[in-house]
């Protein structure tokens, strides 16, 4: 596995927004979770906390022109990718102004500006729509590359199996994000993966597969860096096997018996994104105490922001039933 | 002096229009050039039937994509490039092959501009081949558009002319929302028209009167629009007049020349090569039922295949079937109603 050294060409800047989006999603996912659970926020939803360090270090190469897909657990991916923390606030909420007008939610939250084509509650279907993506960018010469995040369970799909060789085929600019954290809603991925790893299955398919610690932003990084390069240059797709953990269940309301006696406690302790992360640029002086300090004060006020104002914000209007469809019975 | 053109020919004119009007149309698909990475003659079948032929040595690779037999990855590919820029024209072979592959088109392509709040348009079409009549079996033969008419966010097209099949093809490639072309297999050379040189657009959701007439209004799609001409021209002898509807698209659909058709005529017969149960049929009947239960005089009938898998045997095949004879029985019992 790839452990990161720390990677030298990052400006305080970008370690800065790192860590603030780290922290961001971190912050959502926690007031999410109380805010489901008080019964605010309808439908289902599934928490990113844990695996902050994943949808961060790869899309912190990325730009508004490149795309990714995100999966059912999509809040983290939208947000790495630069989408607004108040609009996606009012999605959950199901409000008029939330991201998609109120009609996507937590499962379907999608920004194209950002390149952001959507959380995708069908597991594994955001891979081959970012397929399309980069096919769209190979056609018309844009340079950009796309990103389909896939869990360990998305990673047993057909559809997947295929895009993978499609993405080689074609020698399209992917770079394929597989995020393994254990479980594939109950089911343990070293039940449900029949050879050792993801990464194993790369070869299979004609290209280059690196693992790395998912809970390292700096490993997920260097190594989404490299494989993003190689996309741009022409030289085709990359699989990417990130070894993560997530904090809470499969969904909110997930007894999570399954899991072993003090495994979230442990990760919690021992494998956080964000303690990993402070203590690496703290060490190194690159970064001091009360700048991560001063974004985790300004992260929480942004978030209590956007729920005050998805509380006090309308539901969309009846019209909004019949509208975004070419028909209207 | 008139232009007469098989379906097949005014496809792949439409196809060569599309592709030369605008950069971003792409086509992909099984063989649809054929010969990939083979050591003999590349672009050695041009589809299944030869519809795309010429295409990749016109446009090149990189606008006339084969792919390899995965149909979930390319036609999800094809609705992720659809929302990043391009206007795919992805092949499904026959239609039947949907049972691998229909998450792309079921979850992704119908939902996205509504349940992303207009944000994303999923310009795509995808084309397949529908029908029986090739004794090619329960596997090949289907026509299943009832599927995706069922679904919202999907357009459905099922052109029964030359004429109708170029200009609804140029219109559903410049539409901003998906749309399922099904190609009846028969028609590709059994059908020829006039068809302008010239691109031309058909709206989707306007139907056509194909037949003007009093007595009886018969709505029928693709194939078994010929069927009822057939009929018709039999049912003339008898002093019967048949006034032939064919919506053309079924979603959307065009209720008001049906209604209005049925104003006029009292009687409705819907012919219909898809499955009868929740079908296509069913739904024409239950829309007059209920729009225009006053203007009827005589009961609603139905000619379809019955409810079973599309048999081999060529008996058992036309047997099968509607035919001709069928519907113009089926227009007698309505007028003796």
């Amino acid at each position: 596995m790839r452990n990161g050294c720390l990677a030298m060409q990052l400006s305080r800047d970008d370690l800065l927004k790192a860590y603030r989006l780290m922290r961001t999603i971190r912050v959502f996912e926690e007031r999410v979770h109380d805010e489901f659970e008080a019964g605010r926020i309808p439908g289902f939803v599934h928490l990113y906390a844990g695996q902050e360090a994943s949808a961060v270090g790869v899309c912190l190469n990325l730009t508004d022109a490149d795309f990714i897909g995100g999966t059912h657990r999509g809040h983290g991916h939208a947000i790495a990718k630069g989408c607004e923390i108040g609009p996606m606030m009012l999605e959950l909420f199901a409000r008029k102004d939330g991201l998609c007008q109120g009609k996507g939610g937590s499962m379907h939250i999608a920004d194209f500006d950002k390149g952001m084509m959507g959380a995708n509650s069908i597991v594994g279907a955001a891979v081959p729509l970012a397929v399309g993506a980069a096919l769209a960018s190979k056609t018309l010469r844009r340079g950009s590359v796309a990103v389909p995040f896939c869990g360990d369970g998305g990673a047993n799909q057909g559809g997947v199996l295929e895009s993978l060789n499609l993405a080689s085929v074609w020698k399209l600019p992917v770079v394929f994000a597989f995020e393994d954290n254990g479980y594939a809603e109950t089911t343990a991925s070293s039940w449900s993966i029949a050879c050792k790893d993801i990464v194993n299955r790369a070869a299979a398919f004609g290209m280059p597969g690196v693992q790395v610690d998912g809970f390292d932003f700096f490993a997920v990084h260097e190594a989404a860096s490299q494989a993003i390069v190689r996309a741009r240059a022409g030289e085709g797709p990359t699989l990417l096997d990130i070894k993560t953990g997530r904090f809470y269940g499969h969904h909110e309301g997930d007894s999570q018996t399954y899991r072993g006696k003090d495994e979230v406690q442990r990760l919690r302790g021992d494998k956080d994104c964000l303690s990993i992360f402070r203590k690496k640029v703290m060490d190194a002086a690159l970064l001091e105490k009360k700048q991560l300090d001063a974004i985790d004060g300004e992260v929480e006020g942004l978030i209590e922001d956007s729920v005050k104002a998805a509380l006090r914000s309308p539901a969309p209007p009846p019209e909004a039933l019949h509208q975004n469809v070419y028909v209207s019975y | 002096m008139a232009r007469i053109l098989t379906m097949r020919k005014a496809l792949s004119e439409a196809f060569r229009q599309v592709m030369e009007e605008d950069p971003t149309v792409i086509m992909m698909g099984e063989d649809i050039a054929g010969g990939m990475g083979a050591p003999g003659e590349q672009d050695a079948w041009g589809g299944d039937l030869g519809i795309t032929k010429g295409l990749i040595g016109r446009f090149g690779p990189e606008r006339v994509l084969d792919t390899p037999i995965s149909e979930t990855a390319y036609l999800g590919a094809a609705v992720g490039a659809a929302t990043a820029g391009l206007r795919p024209i992805a092949e499904l072979m026959f239609v039947d092959f949907m049972g691998v592959c229909f998450d792309p088109l079921l979850n992704q392509a119908a939902k996205f501009r509504y349940m992303f709040g207009g944000k994303t348009k999923t310009p795509l079409v995808v084309r397949t081949q529908i029908g029986a009549g090739f004794r090619a079996g329960a596997q090949h033969s289907q026509c299943l558009y009832p599927l995706f008419a069922h679904i919202p966010g999907l357009k459905c097209v099922i052109p029964s002319t030359a004429y109708d099949a170029k200009g609804l093809m140029i219109a559903s490639v410049r539409d901003d929302d998906p749309v399922i072309f099904f190609e009846h297999k028969v028609l590709y050379d059994s059908v020829s028209d006039e068809v302008p040189e010239r691109p031309y657009s058909i709206p989707l959701g306007e139907a056509n009167i194909v037949a003007e007439g009093d007595d009886v209004t018969v709505v029928a799609l693709g194939r078994m629009v010929h069927f009822a001409r057939t009929a018709a021209r039999q049912l003339a002898e008898e002093r019967i007049s048949c006034e032939i509807i064919d919506p053309r698209t079924i979603s959307p659909l065009d209720e008001d020349t049906i209604l209005e058709s049925v104003a006029n005529t009292g009687r409705l017969v819907v012919v219909d090569e898809a499955y009868p149960r929740c079908g296509f049929a069913a739904d024409i009947a239950s829309i007059v039922a209920e729009k225009a239960f006053r203007d009827l005089k005589a009961p609603i009938r139905k000619v379809t295949p019955p409810h079973t898998p599309v048999p081999f045997a060529p008996e058992l095949e036309d047997a099968w079937l509607p035919s001709p004879e069928k519907i113009a029985a089926a227009v007698r019992e309505s007028v003796k109603a």
